[in-house]
């Protein structure tokens, strides 16, 4: 057990490393001042402390959405709403943030549970569908994002716009209803103590209640969770609204942190970066931290070597996209595996 | 000194879950012999027959063929070598016919379209050569497993096998259609095929097989002339020790019945009804057995019973109340217990811990929670408990379940299952492929669970087990019940397997006898 826990992280890693390592090939061929492009993707984030700063932004939204992914991938039920939720939440912590005024504290809290509601009740659709008709929830969650960000601009646009500033943005949030920012030249919020306590509680509500055990086992055997009496159709249910909730939790805190304004445009994709945490954490909310923060990392480094160097940032797709199909292709390392297994084998026996 | 026509040479096999299959294990057969390959589920016999068709490959070891070293990489490659092979469980598209089975993949073709006639005319050449009687042009779903068997054997056959391996072709056979099987395979040998023939059952190797090769744990613990061993030296070198083939049970005292089922009928997906208004009492403290050639309604029955299959028409009553409509959950809370047939899709979470499959029937309890928790320390020493009382061999129940042998698993489906106190329990297939240590022990927990008042139903394919265990006995054809035996001590397995072939049936009298509502207040 211990093994092949070690085994997986290991497998893990030597992914994470072929892909850099290829990156490093491609930018080799394309660039003109690739150790300049490498150094800054590799050294960038930790140049300086205002750089620094901007990864631990990125990682809040993304510990919410893939905490969000892992609880409905534990369960099995491959829902992509996270991004549909993460943008719904925040349009509802917006309409609170604007429309209502309520004492500091209270105010970004009631927005907060507001875009975990809304959130939550997203998702109840790809849920109540699968649930009473097998409707396959990848396929309906896919199609709700898009169902939920066009909602959410109509909402934006027709009773939240503010008509007197230049582009298509709502009113600005009472200042009540904000996170505060407490790191000096970061933006660096207090929501990253919200995602910390929700790491936390995801974590006990999978591994210590009666709720995350029914969901664990129909995820892992849903023929043996309905033989032994777990009612499979209510865990497909309850994990998708607990996904959406704490994705749209995730987006309400994001914008109360973020943004005095809402502003989006389009989809944001945090919810899908989600799914790549979520995959590089296997699931599991205690290792979602550091996989968020090597995302991030990733992330804001390509973003500098943009900037300093003819390499674009796309190139971290490049990376993400190795890294991934190296890490869910199971014949992968799989020759290791059985070696070490064989070995193991001859010396018990 | 006789041919060798195939050698194995120092087989070794580790499967990927650690389970060390085969260990230098050195294999030989002669031209034109029935050779008999024994030992307990989970020896390695099949695996070591799975190797020499190519299904699995060797960390080590050699094959010869005549004299010459081969790798058999594929099934393909095993063909090639003149190998074909039957497996216990038949490879055939039950929606086609003989013929096209038979043909799957080299079928005879006239302007691009296949020639049926053609393959129903190999079909029937073939089994007129080899006197395997098969109708050509029937449908393999509405053929009773001997007819696929022949099938299966006619496939390998005309694939020009020289070396037929058969997987416990007796398995799922009535006595009679054994019988038949083994005039045909004598037939084989004296056409001067050589035949692999795999079994756990020392009196069909006594009867057919010219040499034995005995295997355990992994290992071969020996090659014999058949007629130079006897059954009792076989078993020994089998197990290791000397098995007690009776199981010490008392006279039972039935109660009143728990579970009634009355007019039970079903229609499956395909419009053929699979069980037809099938009705029978378990009482207190009794244990009835149903015997009958597997896909005769066993499965559905016990499906309905338990839960997992919608009922349609019929009524089941467990302790006086009905259960048509009740969740599984509500069922097992009635004091249901369950051992499904197939302990891997549902009676385990093979990624799971050990602990947590223990308790996956009552972790929502509210003794083992406080408040939203689980109460884990409660959790772990009933877990910690389970594992001991039950001999699962494992360092810690944290451990997860796949990595234990097939014997080990079933022993945590039946700790949870026998530790909540059932008034009724359902135990399908209970020993199915595991090693007879672990059955003895599943054996004897039965009996004491029935000397404590359960009620059970014992549901199962193999004949010496449903005879041993049982205290009355059920036979079940073609979705029917056919006969009722009330003492199970007082027939024969010869007359058994007559009803089971559907050959005798009782009076609807007699058979009505199974059912005990109105002699037994609820």
């Amino acid at each position: 057990m211990q093994k092949s826990t070690l085994f997986e992280f290991l497998r893990t890693v030597i992914a994470v490393l072929i892909a850099i390592i290829m990156a490093f090939i491609i930018i080799f061929f394309i660039s003109k001042q690739p150790i300049e492009a490498i150094n800054r993707f590799l050294f960038g984030p930790i140049s300086s402390f205002r750089h620094f700063g901007n990864v631990l932004e990125m990682v809040i939204p993304l510990i919410f959405t893939s905490l969000a992914v892992s609880v409905m991938f534990q369960a099995k039920q491959f829902n992509m709403g996270a991004e549909g939720s993460f943008f719904i939440g925040a349009v509802a912590a917006a309409a609170i943030g604007i429309k209502f005024k309520l004492p500091p504290v209270l105010h970004p809290l009631v927005a907060i549970a507001a875009g975990g509601i809304v959130g939550g009740a997203a998702n109840f659709i790809p849920a109540f569908l699968k649930a009473r008709w097998k409707a396959s929830e990848l396929v309906s969650s896919l199609m709700l994002n898009y169902i939920m960000f066009n909602l959410g601009i109509y909402f934006i646009n027709y009773y939240l716009r503010d008509p007197y500033a230049g582009a298509m943005v709502s009113y600005t949030v009472n200042p009540t209803a904000n996170l505060p920012q407490f790191v000096p030249r970061t933006r660096i919020h207090a929501g990253i103590f919200i995602a910390v306590l929700a790491v936390i509680v995801v974590y006990y509500f999978l591994y210590r209640t009666r709720w995350g055990f029914a969901l664990r086992m129909t995820g892992i055997n849903s023929k043996f969770a309905d033989y032994s009496g777990i009612n499979t159709n209510m865990v497909i249910l309850y994990s998708q609204i607990i996904g959406g909730m704490i994705a749209g939790i995730g987006g309400a805190t994001e914008l109360l942190g973020m943004y005095q304004r809402f502003q989006w445009q389009s989809l944001p994709g945090y919810g899908f970066d989600g799914i790549i945490v979520a995959i590089l954490a296997r699931n599991n909310p205690l290792l979602i931290p550091v996989a968020a923060v090597f995302l991030a990392y990733m992330r804001i480094g390509a973003d500098l070597m943009s900037r300093m160097t003819d390499v674009p940032s796309e190139m971290v797709s490049v990376i993400q996209a190795v890294m991934i199909m190296l890490i869910a292709a199971e014949a992968f390392l799989s020759y290791w595996r059985h070696k070490m297994v064989v070995r193991e084998a001859k010396i018990d026996g | 000194m006789p041919d060798e026509i195939l050698k194995m040479q120092n087989i070794t096999k580790v499967y990927p879950n650690g389970i060390v299959a085969n260990k230098g294990v050195n294999f030989s057969v002669y031209a034109g012999e029935i050779h008999a390959l024994v030992g307990e589920n989970g020896a390695g016999k099949t695996t070591l027959m799975k190797i020499l068709f190519g299904l699995e490959h060797p960390e080590e070891g050699a094959i010869y063929l005549k004299g010459e070293k081969i790798i058999i990489s594929s099934p393909q490659v095993a063909i090639r070598h003149k190998i074909g092979m039957v497996h216990q469980h038949f490879m055939l598209v039950p929606s086609l016919t003989v013929a096209e089975n038979i043909v799957l993949g080299m079928e005879p073709s006239r302007r691009g379209f296949i020639d049926i006639e053609k393959a129903i005319e190999t079909t029937e050449k073939l089994s007129e050569k080899y006197n395997l009687k098969v109708d050509a042009r029937a449908k393999i779903a509405d053929l009773p497993v001997g007819q696929r068997q022949k099938v299966e054997i006619l496939k390998a056959l005309l694939r020009g096998a020289e070396i037929l391996i058969l997987d416990e072709p007796t398995a799922v056979l009535t006595p009679q259609e054994t019988t038949e099987l083994f005039s045909e395979l004598v037939h084989l040998k004296n056409k001067g095929h050589t035949i692999i023939f795999i079994s756990h059952k020392l009196k069909e190797i006594k009867e057919i097989s010219d040499r034995v090769t005995i295997m355990r744990h992994g290992k071969n613990m020996g090659v014999y002339r058949t007629q130079d061993v006897t059954e009792e030296e076989i078993s020994r070198l089998m197990v290791g020790r000397d098995v007690v083939l009776k199981v010490q049970k008392q006279k039972n005292k039935p109660g009143d019945a728990v579970l009634h089922v009355e007019n039970l009928s079903y229609t499956d997906d395909y419009g053929k009804n699979v069980l037809k208004n099938i009705s029978f009492s378990v009482r207190r403290g009794e244990i009835l057995g149903i015997a009958g050639v597997e896909g005769n309604g066993q499965r559905e029955l016990v499906e309905i019973v338990t839960g997992l299959r919608a009922c349609q028409e019929g009524k089941i009553y467990i302790s006086g109340k009905p259960v048509n409509n009740l969740s599984i959950k509500q069922i097992r809370e009635l004091g249901t217990s369950h051992i499904p047939e197939d302990r891997m899709t549902y009676g385990v979470a093979g990624p799971a811990s050990i602990g947590e499959n223990l308790i996956s029937d009552r972790f929502y309890k509210k003794e083992f929670n406080t408040g939203l928790f689980l109460n884990l320390k409660k959790l772990n020493e009933l877990t910690a408990r389970l594992a001991k009382e039950y001999t699962v061999k494992c360092s810690t129940p944290k451990l997860a379940v796949k990595m234990l042998s097939g014997g080990n698993i079933q022993k945590v489906v039946v700790a949870r299952e026998f530790s909540s106190n059932p008034k009724l329990l359902i135990a399908d297939q209970p020993t199915r492929g595991i090693d007879v240590g672990a059955t003895e022990f599943i054996h004897k927990k039965l009996i004491e669970l029935r000397d404590g008042g359960t009620a059970i139903l014992l549901v199962s394919a193999d004949l010496n087990e449903v005879m041993e265990i049982s205290d009355s006995i059920l036979v079940m054809y073609g979705g029917e019940v056919v006969a009722y035996f009330p003492d199970a001590s007082r027939i024969t397995e010869e007359e058994l397997g007559l009803y089971m072939l559907g050959v005798k049936r009782q009076s609807a009298e007699e058979i009505g006898g199974a059912f005990y509502a109105k002699k037994h207040a609820v």
